[in-house]
């Protein structure tokens, strides 16, 4: 019995690859197994190889694993591509109709099962895809009832005799394998798993239920990969909470729309990738000299321009904190898990009020579209604050000729917030450099003021923020300090034991908080190791240049991938393991 | 009741002296009072350029946004407030240029916001350009030999793209101009109003002479009939657009408001936003 394998399945894209890894990993989901997947697709709908790797553990795992124990191919490509990653005694079932065959020096074991024949026979070739998921079930010692409700829940629209079908499909592809493997494959048999109901989501997903905990209820946005699932959800979700989703012309409108409805005291969003956020930035300086809240999400995906847009990268980080003209108070959170994304929504609201600046939270495409099993999130840490934002609020007559001063200079830069159709709130607003009143004023005292005034908001913003670092530190002299940012975090705390059995006394910070930068966090952790290492994917190394900004480092080493594939935990380790040897020499 | 007055907020336009803005501002001012709107209820959203300072002249709650980007912002604040009366300001450059891809897609949309245009044909602000709205061969400081692009055609624009409210007029009316803001706020959709507004220190060629002598009033034309968009499209068509009045209304096309599934009478603004922990969890429970 075995703790933990890698399953991946693979053909051509359009052919329902999605929903074989969907069905398989849900199904065991049910069981109380923990998955994490990570999706390979091109940017086309037909053809072209895809692939959906799928970590099956009775642990919490938030990484893609360096090896592959089970390999289902659709068609001769797919082990052409993947068969590296196999381990040794690993899997290959393929559909015999493309006659299978493994590469020269392969040691894995090939399984030809008839998934298109078998279907066929049954009723539809359609099929194929259930006789591979009952194959596969056989491998892992599962019986196919624990498909059931899965396949009820997608099915049951078409009618019983579809379910029945499609069971009979699974089970067929099962018996089948099970014959024909008897005895010949190694150890894939899984151990029991505890049961528990866990949820099984993609970031995007945790992040859009997050804004509709969070008090969201208007969403413009413009479809783009890798963030409308976001918009998906929320259109399906919002019209039960009186809210609504619209397809804007593109993210220029997208986001000036989200701005005017907050303007208007509706909490909103838009989301988006690289190429859409850099068409906000305008609005989004306009939503800084204006103090209207704003919240958007950056899904960060491989650029320039459209550079890889099915893949993998946090090449946006910059972008985003430097991104607009002028100078704004803005902030960049940077959730590093589902479940992270889900609170760091909640919060991206309450931030965006209780500031009324923008916040972007960003994420990458691994975290935003890698489907994994999550704890229960707790509705109890759901809590709206809406700063200085009271809509029911009686305001005092205002003086003949003057407006309420919305943007009246505090101790703390943020001023009281009123929505159009409170009375006595008349004020104006423009991205024009204003008064207290909201009026145009180029006066250089008045420019100085209202300067000082907003960008004395985030002062505070790294001291309240929960956890702007996720510190793991296990040594007080720590030979050396990992870093890193978004859906990294798993793959890092899978090599952290690994170094360590190898003699590297490491410490592990998270960053949460892109901007304000938590600076001083991250020196407390600095002044602990011997050496700085920073893994990103990105080909310059942005993470580290904040840290040589905003600290006194003297030295990062970097780790960058952009080749737009996530990761490798054996790649972090074999890097980690040359600076460390290096730096000992 | 408020009257025009209440909509004065006693700041001094930094328009030049004869410019057209200056009645087209008095025509919301009157129009508002008019429909029976208070300033608190009321929100102007504008543009960049000279006429984009209209919000400020106004006393309502107003939106001076980005160069082109009034109608979203407007949207939204519609969509957040549907209790509000959201007028849209703004040149022809700003809605005919760089915002032309938000004007098409407002008006297909029809978000019940009234979109005024101040069209002079030219920048003012930066002084003196050409615009989608100036002639061939219109000389300014960035065509000295004269555009060699065509002037867009606005309003046939907006009956192709489905308008619901199509309206042109001319700031010298202040009385017609008032009557089609009016009709405009309570039109139930998007409304398009085109306002010749000459620019006086700017434009040399498209004068308060020049409309005068241009511009043909609908109510001349014999049973014009402004439900019937065919004959809005050939009157504009005869006319090459220089027509005044309310060129088409479709009173039955429903606003984008009226068909969102489940959106309420009442302003999301002021809905409860908190979740029922039963809902939370019912909500959750689809991710298992």
């Amino acid at each position: 019995m075995i703790k933990q394998l890698s399953w991946k399945v693979g053909g051509q894209q359009g052919e329902g690859i999605e929903s074989t890894g969907e069905i398989f990993s849900m199904a065991l989901n049910r069981q109380g197994y923990y998955l994490y997947g990570y999706r390979h697709f091109s940017s086309r709908i037909k053809g072209g190889h895809t692939n959906n790797k799928i970590r099956v553990s009775t642990f919490q795992t938030n990484s893609i694993s360096d090896d592959l124990d089970i390999l289902v191919a659709f068609d001769q490509e797919t082990i052409d591509v993947n068969h590296h990653e196999l381990s040794a005694g690993g899997v290959v079932i393929g559909d015999s109709k493309f006659g299978p065959k493994l590469p020269e020096g392969s040691q894995a074991k090939l399984f030809s099962v008839p998934f298109t024949e078998i279907a066929t026979e049954l009723g539809t070739s359609l099929m194929k895809n259930m006789v591979a998921v009952g194959a596969s079930a056989s491998l892992l010692g599962l019986q196919s009832d624990i498909f059931k409700s899965v396949v009820e829940q997608i099915f049951s629209k078409k009618g019983e005799a579809v379910v029945l079908k499609n069971m009979d499909a699974i089970e067929a592809g099962r018996k089948y394998f099970e014959k024909e493997s008897a005895g010949s494959v190694g150890d894939f048999q899984l151990e029991k798993a505890d049961g528990n109901h866990r949820l099984f989501m993609i970031g995007n997903d945790a992040i859009a239920l997050g804004a509709l905990a969070g008090g969201a209820r208007f969403m413009p946005a413009y479809p783009i990969t890798p963030a409308s699932e976001i918009m998906e959800y929320l259109i399906k979700k919002l019209p039960e909470y009186g809210g609504t989703v619209i397809q804007t012309e593109d993210e220029i409108a997208a986001c000036t729309m989200a701005i005017g409805a907050n303007y208007a005291g509706v909490r909103s969003l838009t989301a988006s990738a690289g190429p859409g956020l850099s068409l906000m930035m305008e609005a989004i300086g306009l939503s800084g000299i204006t103090e209207t809240p704003l919240v958007i999400v950056d899904t960060q995906r491989g650029g320039p321009s459209t550079g890889l847009p099915t893949k993998q990268e946090q090449s946006d980080i910059f972008a985003m904190i430097y991104g607009t003209h002028g100078e704004i108070p803005k902030v960049v959170m940077a959730p590093s898990s589902v479940e992270e994304a889900f609170y760091d929504a909640v919060e991206a609201f309450n931030i965006a009020e209780e500031y009324q600046v923008p916040v972007i939270l960003i994420t990458d495409l691994a975290l935003s579209l890698g489907k994994q099993t999550v704890d229960p999130l707790d509705f109890n840490r759901v809590k709206i604050r809406r700063g200085k934002l009271d809509i029911n609020e009686e305001l005092p007559e205002l003086d003949k000729g003057t407006y309420f001063k919305r943007y009246e200079v505090t101790e703390d830069g943020v001023s009281k917030r009123v929505i159009p159709g409170m009375k006595h709130g008349l004020h104006h607003v423009t991205g024009v450099e204003h008064n207290e009143q909201g009026k145009p004023s180029e006066s250089p005292e008045n420019r100085k003021a209202q300067m000082d005034k907003r960008m004395k908001k985030l002062e505070s913003l790294v001291d309240r923020f929960p956890e702007p670092v996720l510190k793991n530190e296990q040594h007080e002299e720590a030979d050396m300090l990992i870093i890193g940012v978004n859906s990294t975090k798993g793959t890092i705390e899978e090599v952290l034991p690994r170094l360590e059995e190898d003699g590297v006394k490491v410490n592990h910070g998270h960053i949460r908080l892109l901007h304000p930068f938590p600076a001083e966090e991250l020196q407390s952790m600095i002044n602990k190791a011997k050496k700085v290492v920073v893994v990103e994917n990105n080909a310059t190394g942005q993470i580290a240049q904040l840290l040589k900004m905003n600290t006194n480092v003297e030295k990062v080493e970097s780790i960058l991938k952009y080749d737009g594939n996530p990761f490798l935990p054996s790649e972090i380790h074999h890097e980690c393991k040359e600076l460390f040897a290096y730096g000992n020499l | 009741m408020a009257t025009f007055k209440d909509f004065r907020n006693n700041v001094k336009p930094n328009w030049c002296p004869g410019c057209g803005d200056f009645s087209v501002q008095a025509a919301i001012q009157r129009a508002a009072a008019n429909a029976g709107v208070v300033p608190e209820e009321l929100a102007v959203v504008s543009g960049i350029g000279c006429s984009g300072r209209i919000s400020g002249y106004i006393n309502s709650y107003g939106l001076h946004g980005i160069h082109g980007r009034a109608l979203p912002i407007a949207q939204g604040v519609k969509m957040a407030n549907r209790e509000l009366t959201v007028i849209a300001s703004g040149g022809d450059g700003d809605g005919f240029a760089i915002g032309m891809g938000h004007t098409v897609h407002a008006i297909r949309r029809n978000i019940d916001v009234t979109y005024i245009v101040m069209d002079n044909q030219i920048y003012g602000l930066t002084k003196g350009q050409t615009s989608p709205r100036s002639e061939m061969g219109f000389k300014t400081k960035s065509t000295p030999a004269g555009s060699i692009e065509s002037s867009l055609n606005v309003m046939e624009m907006a009956l192709t793209a489905g308008a619901s409210f199509v309206a042109q007029s001319f700031s010298s009316d202040l009385k017609e101009l008032t009557s089609l803001i009016e009709k405009g706020i309570e039109h139930k959709g998007f409304s398009l109003i085109n306002v010749f507004s000459p620019c006086v220190t700017f434009n040399k060629v498209n004068t308060y002479d020049w409309f005068k002598e241009n511009l043909t009033s609908l109510s001349t034309i014999e049973d014009y009939n402004p439900s019937s968009r065919m004959q809005a499209m050939n009157t504009l068509m005869e006319h090459d657009g220089l027509v005044t009045g309310l060129i088409y209304q479709d009173k039955d096309k429903p606003s984008y408001e009226a068909l969102v599934n489940g959106f309420k009478e009442e302003a999301l603004a002021t809905q409860d936003i908190n979740l029922e922990k039963e809902q939370f969890d019912k909500l959750t429970a689809e991710f298992m």
